[in-house]
């Protein structure tokens, strides 16, 4: 390259990618983000509303949303931490304290505190354990594995002292959390609320490129998704408004958008985001580009922290009570599970917010499916466990085709 | 400023590494508007020499002149103030974030509440691109990652210069390059000169040296070797300066520079 040939070509703007281009490039680097997963989402769907009787049922729909509230929340944080190379072990039971603490502070014949506080005050607790945690990962360097895993003992160790045996949760609002379902006009009115704001928001920014001279990227993606994000919108509160016999968007479903919303904001739109994939993508080069290295851990801790909390209430909620199985059983390895099948590496500085979304949906969507068709919990555990393997398997494999392609 | 002072002057520059005397009366200068390279054996002191001058590691004694004014360098923070911008080897690139997220890595544009501001950062991408003729990369929006060797260079250079920056210290820049992407990159650099600013270049390549730089300083086992004009001297008086040359300087006497055809 000489400058004399180059010359010319520096005056006009470099070309904008077509689509297909983009795709290709998509494809090769092995930078597929969830499409893989929305595919499979769609094929269980479709399997089991042929296959399984009764799935194909807005009740049904609205169960799995409640299903899949806590946990998703939880897994939001997850993706968070995953973001910059760590992971977080203690997510389960940190939900778990969330949740004793809601429900001891609830107690009538206790604390009696009103409920808003209670909830604060947990997801107050919870933040300050993600700092705690993220405290000893960024200034002591010890590796996040160990620390999050001595964390699932203590606070399961927790949740046993702090608990006398079952609490019910008698606040009626507290439960909402989980129970609550808004009336039909409501479900109309904040489905045209998340159009106006996504519609409104991408044109915005689209104006707001152009002024700078920079237009529309893949104009027919642009209005693409400004059409489809919508109907889906407006197809989910339908489906949920003739649910039987409780019919109407429930609460879970609004705090997952909402949160969604709120954190992909934080993740895509800000500059603690955009250091959060720094961190992932090179810590060294984050630190030598100034930005601190540990403050963006600890604070990916805290989130983590803040929405085992939010995820933790929302169970307890569903349960309408607090056992010693808080945060047990199989929920770590669910919430984790949706995070990584969704699309989020494992390697760090890849992945989305809504990868956790869609990842709980697939698996919640399997479960109930199977369960309704009759199958044994240890198949949908080993179907699930196959289902994460793979997922896993396929980020390794891109990993390495994008060291490839990286040159 | 005359034109005669130097852009950057170090003078007599010791740093020792517990018992190992990595620099010793270590003497080096750039002008604006030159490209100075600066080679030696493995373990001559080149990086360290760097290292002072972008501030990550403190002089045992020496003192530094910008701009013929005396200057304090303690940290990576205050040589970027003064203008002074380093690109590593290993370049610093995070491998998952596009072009323009790499180009404001640490000092993004934002508004209120930490909102970055997309627009005016990729406008500016463009514009610093276009200002050094990058044009091979397709988009600014592609990820790091998908981009070729001499590409990532450039952009870890387009990232130096950005910031009005007056000094620009490549370290090894074409190590890990093929022909083509060689020749992109030191076309890169000959054009930062001709901008006006001060480029240094360390590099074991001594085509590539002789291809860019204005002058060459030679440093051996931590002393200054030789300074020679490319135009004056041929790669066989380096290569010997750099093997087997004399230091040019002893504690206390004036430099003579016996190498030097200037």
């Amino acid at each position: 390259m000489t400058a004399a040939t180059q010359a010319p070509e520096a005056e006009t703007l470099p070309p904008l990618d077509s689509l297909t281009r983009r795709i290709w490039d998509n494809i090769r680097t092995g930078n597929l983000g969830s499409t893989p997963v929305i595919a499979a989402l769609a094929g269980v769907v479709l399997l089991f509303a042929f296959w399984a009787p009764n799935f194909w049922s807005p009740a049904n729909f609205q169960n799995i949303i409640n299903d899949m509230a806590g946990p998703t929340l939880i897994a939001y944080g997850v993706v968070f931490v995953l973001l910059i190379g760590e992971i977080d072990l203690s997510v389960a039971y940190v939900s778990g304290v969330a949740g004793v603490v809601v429900a001891q502070l609830q107690r009538p014949d206790a604390a009696a505190l009103p409920w808003w506080v209670c909830v604060l005050l947990a997801l107050l607790a919870t933040t300050a354990i993600g700092a705690f945690q993220g405290g000893i990962v960024a200034l002591i360097g010890v590796p996040s594995f160990v620390v999050t895993l001595a964390g699932l003992l203590i606070w399961n160790g927790v949740i046993f002292k702090g608990l006398p045996g079952v609490i019910t949760i008698q606040s009626s609002q507290i439960n909402d959390f989980s129970g609550y379902l808004f009336s039909t006009t409501a479900g109309w009115i904040m489905a045209g609320i998340v159009t106006a704001a996504y519609v409104g928001g991408n044109l915005w920014a689209a104006f707001a490129g152009r002024r700078h001279g920079i237009a529309v990227r893949d104009p027919i993606v642009f209005f693409g998704k400004l059409i489809v994000v919508p109907a889906i919108t407006f197809a989910t509160v339908a489906i949920l408004n003739h649910a039987n016999p409780a019919s109407g968007v429930p609460l879970g479903l609004l705090l997952m958008i909402g949160a969604l919303l709120v954190l992909t904001f934080l993740a895509r739109r800000t500059t603690f985001g955009r250091h959060v994939y720094a961190v992932g993508g090179s810590a060294e080069a984050a630190r030598r580009a100034g930005i601190s290295v540990e403050r963006i851990r600890i604070l990916a801790f805290m989130i983590s922290g803040a929405m085992a909390g939010l995820g933790g209430i929302v169970l307890a909620a569903r349960l309408q009570s607090v056992d010693l199985n808080a945060g047990g059983g199989d929920l770590l390895i669910r919430v984790i599970a949706a995070a990584v099948i969704g699309g989020t590496s494992l390697f760090g500085g890849r992945g989305e917010v809504r990868n956790a979304l869609i990842g709980a949906a697939l698996i919640y969507t399997i479960e109930a499916g199977m369960f309704i068709k009759g199958f044994a919990t240890g198949i949908i555990f080993i179907v699930t466990g196959v289902i994460l393997l793979l997922a896993v398997a396929f980020d390794t494999i891109v990993r390495r085709v994008q060291a490839r392609s990286g040159r | 400023m005359s034109d005669d002072t130097p852009l950057l002057e170090l003078r007599d520059v010791d740093k020792a590494f517990g018992s190992v005397q990595a620099l010793t009366d270590v003497d080096f200068e750039v002008r604006a508007g030159e490209v100075m390279a600066l080679v030696g054996d493995n373990g001559a002191g080149k990086s360290t020499l760097i290292k002072c001058i972008a501030g990550i590691h403190p002089m045992d004694a020496g003192e530094i002149l910008f701009e013929g004014e005396r200057v304090t360098v303690h940290s990576p923070k205050d040589a970027a103030k003064l203008g002074i911008e380093v690109v590593y080897q290993d370049l610093a690139l995070c491998d998952n974030l596009d072009v323009v997220a790499n180009m404001y890595l640490g000092r993004e544009a934002h508004g209120q509440l930490q909102v970055l501001r997309e627009p005016p950062m990729e406008a500016r991408t463009r514009e610093t691109l276009a200002g050094l003729r990058v044009t091979t990369i397709k988009s600014i929006r592609q990820t790091v990652a998908t981009l070729s060797g001499g590409q990532r260079q450039s952009v870890a250079v387009a990232r130096a210069v950005m910031w009005n920056s007056k000094l620009v210290i490549l370290d090894e820049p074409t190590a890990a390059l093929g022909v083509a992407q060689t020749e992109q990159v030191l076309a890169l650099v000959n054009r930062l000169a001709e901008q006006g600013l001060g480029v240094v270049i360390i590099s074991h390549n001594l085509h590539d040296v002789f291809e860019t730089a204005t002058r060459i300083t030679v440093l051996r086992l931590g002393r200054n070797a030789g300074m020679f004009t490319r135009a004056d001297t041929t790669q066989e008086e380096v290569v010997h300066a750099i093997t087997a040359g004399q230091p040019t300087k002893v504690s206390g006497i004036p430099a003579t520079n016996p190498g030097s055809g200037a």
